[in-house]
């Protein structure tokens, strides 16, 4: 896994994949899966409610990235299924499509877990997930009244990330 | 390099019915791939349940730092999934002739039981050649 650079310089968003806004939802989990933010911009079906919603997501997230170290072709010292991995230890995944949605998934070193739900048709969004991490960065931990662990109550990193999700996907 | 690594068939109810590996590292054994077979099943009905639209047939593309996973559901339940190299095209028709195969070597044995793990040389034999000839033979179709 690579480190991302200096936060201090935020990077110019990348060029948006098409026109529109695609985004579904996004999520935010910290490494213990405590559901740190939870957006929604469009989302028609609801199937649970919202709390078990965040665990479901954030078990199939924590299965799939032991599927995946688990699976992992090119590497033959893979331990055994569900063995506990750090963040950047081990095959993860960026994302998965399904015949309606695509789920977009990065984990940065410290453990933060990025979701965004979009379009089945959006492109690579790897990087437009770290430039929501830098927003995340300059907007949430640089806060000095944001406690860590706690849901993101920033009105800024909201209107910031609306206002980025609405460019991309 | 084989372009393709491993592939697997599950029954409807999360079974492994068969597993061919064309030459990853580390051979997985018998109990890993139940396993990670049975995994799959559940994750793919789970990722039905978290979609934010109605009508989501399950995962069909995962990509993962170092292989691509293609999955390919039959309408009754029978799920396929290629495991290959990251962005190997054609991969969906791969799955089809594979079900195809299936239909025509498996279903249609008469000693072969619905569900059970899948041991007929025709299909193996079948399934070999399409695996080998694939990148040329599904560019054709």
């Amino acid at each position: 896994m690579q480190f991302f650079g200096g936060s201090e310089i935020s990077p110019s968003p990348p060029a948006p994949t098409a026109s529109g806004n695609n985004a579904h939802m996004m999520y935010v989990f910290n490494r213990n899966g405590v559901c740190l933010l939870y957006r929604e911009w469009n989302r028609p079906l609801h199937t649970l409610n919202a709390q078990q919603d965040h665990k479901l997501m954030f078990g199939l997230l924590f299965s799939l990235k032991s599927l995946t170290a688990k699976m992992d072709p090119t590497n033959a010292e893979r331990g055994n299924l569900g063995v506990p991995q750090l963040p950047g230890q081990g095959c993860s995944f960026h994302s998965f499509r399904t015949n309606t949605y695509k789920l977009s998934f990065m984990e940065s070193p410290s453990g933060i877990k990025i979701i965004l739900v979009t379009h089945p048709r959006t492109g690579d969004l790897r990087e437009s997930l770290k430039y929501i991490y830098n927003l995340y960065v300059d907007y949430v931990a640089k806060n000095p009244l944001y406690t860590p662990g706690t849901p993101i109550r920033c009105e800024l990193f909201n209107t910031n990330l609306d206002q980025y999700v609405r460019s991309i996907a | 390099m084989a372009a393709i690594y491993s592939l697997y068939i599950i029954n409807k109810s999360g079974g492994l019915i068969f597993y061919k590996d064309y030459g990853s590292a580390g051979r997985m054994d018998t109990n890993d791939s139940l396993r990670v077979a049975s995994l799959w099943h559940s994750m793919h009905a789970i990722s039905q349940q978290l979609s934010p639209v109605a009508g989501c047939s399950g995962i069909e593309l995962l990509e993962a730092d170092t292989f691509d996973l293609h999955c390919f559901q039959s309408l009754t339940g029978t799920k396929f999934f290629v495991v290959c190299e990251p962005r190997t095209q054609q991969m969906e028709a791969l799955l089809k002739v594979i079900y195809e195969l299936y239909t025509d070597y498996v279903l249609k044995n008469p000693f072969y039981e619905i569900e059970m793990p899948i041991r007929c040389e025709l299909f193996d034999f079948n399934l070999s050649q399409t695996v080998q000839k694939d990148c040329v033979a599904l560019l054709g179709r």
